[in-house]
């Protein structure tokens, strides 16, 4: 599971308010080189909650992502760099989602996050 | 410009909403209104099913691209003249503007002209005989049947042809055409099911899944998302033409496992050298889990939702639960982790209704919503289908099951943004749409299934008058002649 991801996804177990950002705890990571589209990262940029990504990229060891970001840096191919590492070629192969509110865990394994909610979650 | 289109005989209804899609993939713009599409001629006695149109394109690159990219076209023309007869076909030629013709007649140019017959094949001798008849064509250049810079066609239509006991679908009619593009098919032969590495039990067909990525408007660098993915088979199609995917399945064995580490979902897309999807995840369509403040993230939705023809939908939560026989069970705290929630039968116009909301709130506007429907066939018309104030349907293809179902691919475009007044008036679409539908759910709940009802025996196989005979004797055994006819949507 890529970062990208991370950053869509949020705790929805009824009743829950603030079910995002989801907490990241891994047990595997891999890094996979992908080819770099400028095009897509400056389409996806504005649809990121960033305080949440900066933190997501924290907490896979990703350190070189700053905590303010400005539409501008987009045109810098060094900052692109960095934004495409960290959002799409750190993947999270096995660990889990933490709820921030209630703390329920939604495992991921081979890199697939289990968001299905239990039948008292619903 | 006007260009014939000469089509492949096959899916009747995705041909036309096909070359719109590609026209506006590769450039060409709507206007002020959203879905206006194109220009379409037909010759007066032409049946509808009939495979030549003229289409109005801008320019000729647009048309090549449209024609080379298309799979359901045979070729995409410039006519220089068209005529019943032999001497009328020559009169049109004559008379088509000398500075069209001059630079593709020149001296330093090779060409080749092809024969076709539309409903008859034609003999060597006879294929010949044509070739001759257009030497009134004062062609300068080489002839060279391999890689040649241009192509004519003279196209016949071989209007007495019966079939089937049907009138003809075209009168008899000649053209003779320079050759703009031809449809490459290879593509679907590339992605043909029967050699994919891992198949679900409905892993769409290759080519309606290319098809739906032409109408979803699929293009390098644009994300797409299926909510029912599978085995990623409409995904595959989406990667095909360089799309970033994403995918979500209620169904944890095939989204993470597949039959082993060479055989899943990510398999598929390296087995044809695609990049694999940006993100697969476990989700329930009915429960989405998407942070609330996401919004125009998709370029398109592409799926095939369950319906309960050939699977059932499911989601989350138990059925008794639902129903409110029986209160949550509740998990004890030491089996929480391996615990498999139950889940419950997901119907057609619950499973409508949150496709549409989700599709609403993450489609771009402009963005796509690609999806098929179930339909009685004499309910296969727009006013049936439904409706969402956020989205303008843009074409809607009727595919015949059985003489009295079909699937219908749906394409509507986001035209408006997600509001919350959106959502209350949606609701209030999907609330009627729901009491429309209520005839269709009664006729399923005696049936036990949507599958049962679709492709169960039914009196409406055979023609009123012969239900007395087929009752008696059985369907198979009454002569072909008796036996209902038909070959399309206007049959």
């Amino acid at each position: 599971m890529r970062l990208l991801t991370h950053n869509m996804l949020a705790c929805n177990i009824k009743g829950v308010t603030k079910g995002f950002p989801l907490g990241i705890e891994h047990t595997r990571l891999e890094t996979k080189e992908s080819e770099l589209n400028a095009d897509f990262l400056r389409h996806i940029f504005p649809k990121l909650d960033w305080k949440a990504f900066h933190e997501a990229a924290q907490s896979v060891g990703v350190n070189n992502i700053p905590d303010q970001v400005e539409p501008v840096m987009l045109d810098d191919d060094e900052f692109l760099r960095k934004f495409h590492h960290a959002l799409l070629e750190v993947h999270l192969e096995e660990g889990a989602l933490i709820c921030p509110e209630t703390g329920r865990r939604f495992p991921v394994t081979k890199g697939v996050p289990n968001m299905l909610l239990n039948e008292d979650e619903v | 410009m006007w260009y014939l289109c000469y089509f492949l005989h096959r899916l009747l209804d995705y041909r036309l909403p096909e070359i719109e899609a590609l026209a506006k993939l590769h450039g060409y713009s709507d206007g002020d209104k959203v879905g206006q599409g194109l220009q379409w001629k037909q010759a007066p006695d032409h049946h509808p099913d009939s495979p030549f149109y003229y289409v109005n394109l801008p320019n000729e690159g647009i048309a090549r691209k449209v024609a080379t990219q298309s799979l359901l076209l045979k070729g995409m023309y410039e006519v220089w003249g068209e005529g019943c007869t032999h001497e009328e076909l020559k009169e049109a030629v004559e008379h088509y503007p000398e500075e069209y013709k001059a630079p593709y007649l020149a001296e330093d140019t090779t060409f080749k002209i092809v024969i076709d017959c539309f409903g008859k094949i034609l003999t060597f001798n006879e294929q010949s005989a044509r070739i001759e008849s257009v030497s009134y064509v004062p062609f300068k250049g080489q002839v060279q049947l391999k890689k040649p810079q241009y192509k004519f066609w003279l196209i016949d239509i071989d209007g007495k042809a019966q079939q089937n006991g049907l009138p003809p679908l075209a009168a008899k009619r000649m053209y003779f055409a320079r050759e703009i593009g031809c449809s490459d098919r290879s593509v679907v032969a590339k992605y043909e099911l029967s050699r994919r590495k891992y198949l679900g039990p409905t892993a769409m067909d290759a080519e309606i899944a290319l098809l739906m990525a032409h109408q979803a408007l699929v293009k390098p660098g644009k994300l797409v998302y299926d909510p029912f993915v599978g085995t990623g088979s409409i995904l595959v199609a989406a990667a095909h033409y360089g799309a970033f995917t994403m995918g979500a399945d209620i169904d944890i064995r095939v989204v993470r496992d597949g039959k082993g580490p060479n055989c899943n979902v990510w398999s598929n897309f390296k087995q044809y050298n695609l990049g694999e999807p940006l993100g697969l995840i476990r989700a329930d369509n009915n429960s989405p889990p998407w942070r609330s403040d996401v919004c125009e993230i998709f370029d398109a939705i592409i799926c095939d939702p369950p319906y309960g023809v050939r699977a059932g939908g499911r989601k989350s939560g138990g059925r008794k639960m639902l129903n409110g026989k029986r209160d949550a069970y509740v998990i004890p705290e030491e089996m929480r982790k391996d615990h498999i929630p139950s889940t419950a039968p997901y119907t057609l116009v619950e499973c409508v209704h949150d496709l549409f909301d989700m599709a609403a709130r993450l489609l771009v506007m402009g963005g796509r919503l690609v999806y098929f429907f179930p339909a009685a066939r004499e309910d296969c018309s727009e006013s049936h289908f439904p409706k969402h104030p956020c989205f303008t349907l843009i074409a809607n293809s009727e595919q015949i099951l059985s003489t009295r179902w079909s699937r219908c691919l749906i394409t509507m475009e986001k035209s408006a943004k997600y509001t919350e007044e959106m959502a209350m008036e949606a609701h209030q679409k999907h609330l009627d749409f729901k009491d429309n539908h209520t005839q269709l759910l009664e006729e399923t709940r005696e049936k036990g299934s949507l599958h049962s009802l679709v492709f169960g025996p039914t009196e409406a196989l055979v023609g009123e008058s012969q239900n007395l005979l087929a009752a008696s004797v059985g369907i198979n055994q009454l002569p072909p002649e008796v036996r209902a006819k038909y070959r399309g949507k206007y049959v």
